[in-house]
């Protein structure tokens, strides 16, 4: 992968550029801009913390199932297994692997969520 | 069949205000793809008006979905004002005369339904520690209403939603392990069947107009209106996407489960247990993960390719993070 630029300062670049003539826009289309570039700031988190979230997610996967394999084939086993009733929430290991799921996949979709059992913000 | 709005709304002016009334406002204000909403006033013989006409732009079916027609909608708003929940008044609802289609008219209730306002902007801070107790008081109301003879209302309970949504995330194609544990999860804590009341449907922050001073003003956008458990209108404004970055006031982000309990019994309600809401706000947090996968496939297959769909898509994200947590805390 080249690196000047990297493809996450591409999709950055857009971002500035989109925020940058929000403002000449209608409100409709201000709106839609806001929307493309929280897209663009999506698309450069996932570039920078999706590999590691996804070595997270197929570590804690392969841990609950007991082997290895690709992200695609460890979550389409986990959903099957859940689904029959053979995983559950007591099956140990198993929360701690989707709340880290979870919790990586919040971080590049919505940083700023802040999910149940969050405190109240401080002041 | 195209309508005119502007030629329709002058003539409802004179038919509502008298000879000579003539429309001073009629601005569209935000709406959804088949829905339209207009801030309307005219001045008449009879003095002046100040109105919200809300209107279909595309034919009503029936079987499409959860909506109900607006004409239902009206007289089930009118109806639960009878019976003393806070409501828009309900002043005309349009017919062939009008030229308008499928619509009605209220009055105009000012105040604030962005709940964001609501949870954090210091204008509600002296009506927000009542608010949860005045949602529970005005959920009684609706609650206690009679279904409106002639009106037909889906009836739903638990195990009806979760095989409505399982089938949905089923035919979306998508693997999302913390959905299939909820699903299950919620499948073997299904709460004891209750006596089927009216529902609001979709009674969530963002959806009741709040006031500075009086707090809740009017609960509004009855399309989802339907028949079941009361703990679900509870659950739904309980549900964490609705509560605007305050995860900790559980209520809307504005106030405490024990609050909207009492200000139901207050108001005359059956005590609910909190398990039940819980259950109902678990099974919320998974609808609307689900829903959010079907408006990023609206988009995939064509229906919709507004660049909004996609990134709507991301929000299943946002259920997961609550789900695990209420997975972790059961019921």
């Amino acid at each position: 992968m080249i690196t000047h630029p990297k493809t996450e300062e591409l999709a950055e670049s857009v971002r500035l550029w989109i925020d940058e003539i929000r403002p000449t826009l209608d409100p409709r289309n201000a709106f839609l801009a806001r929307v493309a570039a929280n897209a663009m700031a999506t698309i450069c988190r996932e570039l920078t913390q999706g590999p590691a979230a996804e070595a997270n997610a197929v570590a804690g996967m392969a841990g609950v199932l007991g082997h290895d394999g690709s992200f695609e084939d460890l979550n389409a086993e986990l959903c099957a297994r859940i689904r029959a009733g053979e995983l559950t929430r007591e099956t140990p290991g198993l929360m701690a692997a989707l709340t880290t799921m979870a919790r990586d996949q919040i971080a590049i979709d919505q940083p700023n969520y802040r999910p149940e059992g969050t405190p109240a913000p401080a002041g | 069949m195209t309508v005119d709005v502007r030629a329709g709304l002058e003539k409802l002016a004179v038919r509502l205000g008298g000879e000579g009334a003539r429309v001073t406002e009629a601005q569209r204000l935000s709406g959804g793809a088949s829905m339209e909403t207009y801030a309307y006033s005219f001045e008449g013989p009879r003095g002046a008006e100040r109105l919200i006409v809300r209107r279909r732009n595309a034919p009503f079916d029936p079987a499409n979905g959860r909506a109900v027609s607006l004409a239902t909608e009206a007289a089930l708003i009118t109806a639960t004002e009878a019976n003393g929940a806070r409501v828009p008044h309900v002043r005309h609802v349009c017919d062939d005369r009008d030229g308008l289609g499928e619509a009605y008219v209220m009055v105009r209730v000012d105040g604030e339904t962005l709940g964001r306002k609501i949870t954090s902007d210091p204008r509600f801070d002296a009506v927000r520690p009542g608010l949860a107790r005045q949602c529970g008081e005005v959920l009684y109301g609706i609650h206690r209403t009679p279904v409106p003879e002639g009106i037909d209302l889906k009836v739903v309970d638990g195990a009806f939603e979760l095989d409505r949504y399982e089938e949905i995330y089923r035919a979306t194609g998508a693997r999302r392990p913390i959905l299939e544990l909820a699903f299950q999860y919620l499948r073997k804590h299904i709460p004891e069947p209750v006596e089927p009341v009216l529902l609001h449907g979709d009674f969530r922050n963002g959806n009741i107009m709040f006031d500075s001073e009086q707090g809740v003003a009017a609960v509004l956008d009855w399309e989802l209106a339907h028949v079941g458990d009361p703990a679900e209108d509870m659950g739904w404004i309980c549900t964490n996407s609705w509560r605007f970055g305050r995860p900790d006031r559980p209520v809307g982000g504005f106030g405490d489960y024990a609050d909207l309990l009492a200000g139901y019994v207050a108001a005359g309600g059956r005590a609910i247990d909190l398990s039940r809401v819980r259950f109902w706000q678990t099974l919320g947090s998974l609808r609307w993960g689900v829903m959010c996968l079907t408006m990023y496939l609206s988009w995939r297959d064509g229906a919709n390719k507004s660049v909004e769909r996609p990134m709507i898509g991301r929000r299943v994200s946002e259920t997961e993070a609550d789900l695990v947590v209420l997975l972790e805390e059961g019921l």
